[in-house]
């Protein structure tokens, strides 16, 4: 039997993705994971945080902190939502002991989905197959915050019928960035276009992330262009048999 | 748009259409990144990632006693003949500067490349004054021909193609149209050296002030440095006081990562070591040296525990490269001199959070800023301890009531998983279907306002899932899975 996990599915892919949170929790379930679902849970505060609204960020980190507290393993299927809370709530909690300490046992626990695979349990081919040339964007925050490179393509790298293809960009940001992408709007579509003119170049039929909020921009961006592109979650890509 | 709004300014607009522009600052900070990376990478520089950090701990240091440093650079340059002059802004250099070539006599002054300078709008308060000072540097004639600021700390002309270039000459100049680089450099030689011979004063900033030795260091690859520093025989250099560094043996740490991070050299074409002025049996060099310590609000930095590190800086527009903020919006939509990543953590520091709100929320955040800082400053973390200067600044000041009151009610809605579904179904319930499964074009008029009109300006939308994950969960559990 492999570990107990808590799921924090995140707001984004709980109420715009959910076949993303049901990919990972099949995935998970294969490999013989004991799955939960804590149902209290909304979302890690990290759009107040990054808004300047650090008191409303506290109040939402400490009703995460409450829901996940017991959890074993909180897996999450997003770099973005698990560097929040395993890196900033750090931040947010630096003048409140108690709340930092429960911060950092609770952060230490969160890990994001892929890195879940790769580093806990160590497995790397799940039984997946796809047949399909795909191209992997690195999300930010799971790319600088938690140094998550190669474990989604070693993760693709086994999944049968399926050809990787990098991009000349794969590094380069999105342009998403929470609200960055409603305040800036402007400069976030040109972000995107850069993007996904270097995903087109590549010739894939589709883009792969671990981030739901990237492929909500890159997959309304492509959908704009009328690109023959689709975008996945490695999730649903692992769970694709 | 408000003054108080942390939303995209209108003028983005101009740069973000503008093709040739946008394909210009692309190419050219796509080329400077490339070249970074070879420079740094861990086969021909294995210590790249030692150096940063050690580069940090020594700014660091110094920065934490700067009062003493400086005493001990003063000292230094003192001995050997210099004068030191502390100045509080820009006014007071500019006097320093009007008073000295009045005593003189002095009636031109040659400059070589200095932000520093340009952040205090030196030579504007110079020909205030009918005191003629020319820029030396290659781009930076080339802008001040053309009434521009720099675009870019590094690359000041970073925007401008040749053809550019040649209409500028063209026009100021006089000079027939001409679109070949190489050609083009021979006509501001002519021009400069000319300068050169007849100027009484040579005005540089400073990469480096080390303070155990007093010597003044600068990196350039043109030669014009050292032209206007060793040819008139008054020099002065104008550096921000953060310039300095402890120890004459820890400037190889920072000459490795300058050249590298700026232009992709290991080392620039010249590093100038300037310690007062012609000694005895000399034969060159100025006769008079001075050095202008710029304060400028740099005091008010160093009072921050926090953002101190922001001072760590050592302009090498690394960040600017590979931010893609700034590869979109390029050097002239930041309210300052100082463009890209670390003109948004700076600029609200010295100007104060109110003047421009918008300048820390123009960053979706991806670090890429951080990764490349061969000091290290990390400017994600400052940009978010900015925006929540700025909403606190704007709740003093009664503005900004909306969002904040969106926030509030988002919090408490968080905090009420129950809550939280209801509004999460009503919201499924409430958006039309599109023609493509879950994706939508466009909503009604009357929703088509804030945050989904700007979404909807640049992309499609995703349509809330009819069943969120929670609800599909419960089925699966009942279902006996």
């Amino acid at each position: 039997m492999g570990p107990r996990v808590a799921l924090f599915v995140t707001c984004i892919v709980d109420q715009l993705f959910p076949r993303v949170g049901l990919a990972m929790a099949d995935v998970l379930e294969r490999i013989g994971c004991e799955v939960d679902f804590p149902e209290a849970q909304t979302c890690c505060g990290q759009p107040a945080f990054n808004s300047g609204y650090r008191a409303e960020a506290r109040d939402v980190a400490r009703h995460f902190l409450s829901v996940f507290e017991q959890a074993e393993y909180i897996v999450v299927p997003s770099g973005s939502c698990t560097s929040m809370i395993s890196h900033h709530y750090a931040e947010l909690f630096r003048k409140e002991p108690e709340w930092l300490d429960r911060a950092r046992a609770v952060g230490s626990r969160v890990v994001e989905f892929s890195t879940f695979l790769t580093e806990v349990v160590k497995v790397e081919d799940v039984g997946a197959r796809l047949d399909a040339v795909v191209t992997y964007h690195d999300s930010c925050h799971a790319l600088r915050e938690l140094s998550v490179k190669s474990g989604p393509r070693r993760l693709l790298g086994r999944v049968r019928g399926l050809t990787l293809k990098e991009m000349d960009r794969a590094e380069e940001c999105c342009g998403f960035g929470g609200t960055f992408s409603v305040k800036f709007a402007e400069t976030s579509g040109g972000m995107v276009r850069t993007k996904v003119d270097s995903i087109l170049r590549t010739g894939a039929e589709i883009v792969v992330s671990i981030d739901s909020s990237c492929l909500m921009q890159l997959q309304g961006a492509l959908a704009r262009a009328n690109a023959p592109v689709r975008t996945m979650h490695l999730a649903e890509v692992l769970a694709s048999r | 748009m408000s003054k108080a709004a942390t939303t995209e300014p209108s003028k983005f607009r101009q740069t973000l259409e503008d093709a040739n522009l946008q394909l210009a600052v692309y190419t050219a900070t796509g080329r400077l990144m490339e070249k970074r990376r070879e420079a740094v990478a861990a086969d021909v520089l294995p210590e790249y990632q030692e150096l940063r950090t050690q580069a940090h701990e020594i700014k660091k240091h110094t920065l934490d006693n700067l009062d003493y440093y400086l005493e001990l650079f003063e000292e230094h340059v003192t001995a050997h003949g210099g004068k030191v002059v502390y100045c509080k802004d820009g006014s007071e250099v500019a006097d320093f500067v009007l008073r000295l070539a009045k005593e003189r006599g002095a009636r031109l002054i040659v400059k070589s490349k200095s932000m520093t300078t340009e952040e205090i709008d030196l030579n504007e308060r110079l020909a205030h004054h009918q005191l003629e000072s020319v820029e030396t540097d290659l781009g930076e004639y080339i802008l001040q021909l053309a009434h521009q600021r720099p675009y870019h700390i590094v690359a000041p002309a970073l925007h401008l193609t040749r053809y550019d270039v040649a209409n500028i000459f063209t026009e100021k100049l006089g000079v027939e149209n001409e679109t070949v680089i190489e050609k083009q450099t021979m006509i501001a030689r002519g021009v400069l050296r000319q300068k050169f011979l007849q100027a009484d004063i040579g005005i540089s900033g400073a990469n480096f002030l080390v303070a155990d030795s007093g010597a003044v260091v600068i990196v350039e690859n043109e030669g014009n440095a050292r032209l206007t520093t060793s040819a008139p025989r008054i020099h002065i250099a104008v550096a921000g006081m953060e310039k300095m560094i402890a120890r004459a043996q820890d400037l190889p740490v920072f000459l490795k990562l300058l050249g590298r991070s700026a232009t992709g050299q290991p080392l620039t074409v010249y590093t100038s070591f300037l310690s007062g002025p012609r000694r005895e049996g000399e034969v060159d060099g100025p006769e008079e040296f001075y050095v202008v310590l710029l304060d400028n609000g740099r005091t008010r930095l160093l009072a921050d525990r926090e953002k101190r590190q922001s001072l760590y800086c050592i302009r090498c527009g690394a960040c600017l490269n590979h931010c893609p903020v700034y590869r979109k919006v390029g050097g002239h939509n930041y309210p300052w001199v100082y463009s890209g990543p670390i003109g948004a953590v700076i600029t609200p520091q010295y100007m104060g959070v109110g003047k421009d709100p918008w300048l820390p929320f123009a960053s979706s955040l991806c670090g890429a800023c951080y990764e490349v800082c061969p000091v290290k400053i990390n400017i994600p973390k400052l940009l978010l301890d900015l925006r929540s200067e700025v909403t606190k600044f704007k709740a003093k000041e009664r503005g900004g009531w909306a969002e904040r009151m969106v926030f509030r009610l988002w919090a408490w809605v968080m905090r009420h998983p129950r809550i939280y579904e209801m509004m999460g179904s009503m919201a499924a319930a409430f958006f039309p279907e599109g023609e493509k499964p879950g994706w939508l074009r466009s909503v009604p008029s009357f929703m088509n306002i804030g945050p989904l009109k700007g979404w909807l300006s640049q992309r499609d939308l995703p349509r809330p899932a009819s069943k969120s994950f929670r609800q599909h969960w419960r089925s699966r559990r009942k279902g006996g899975r």
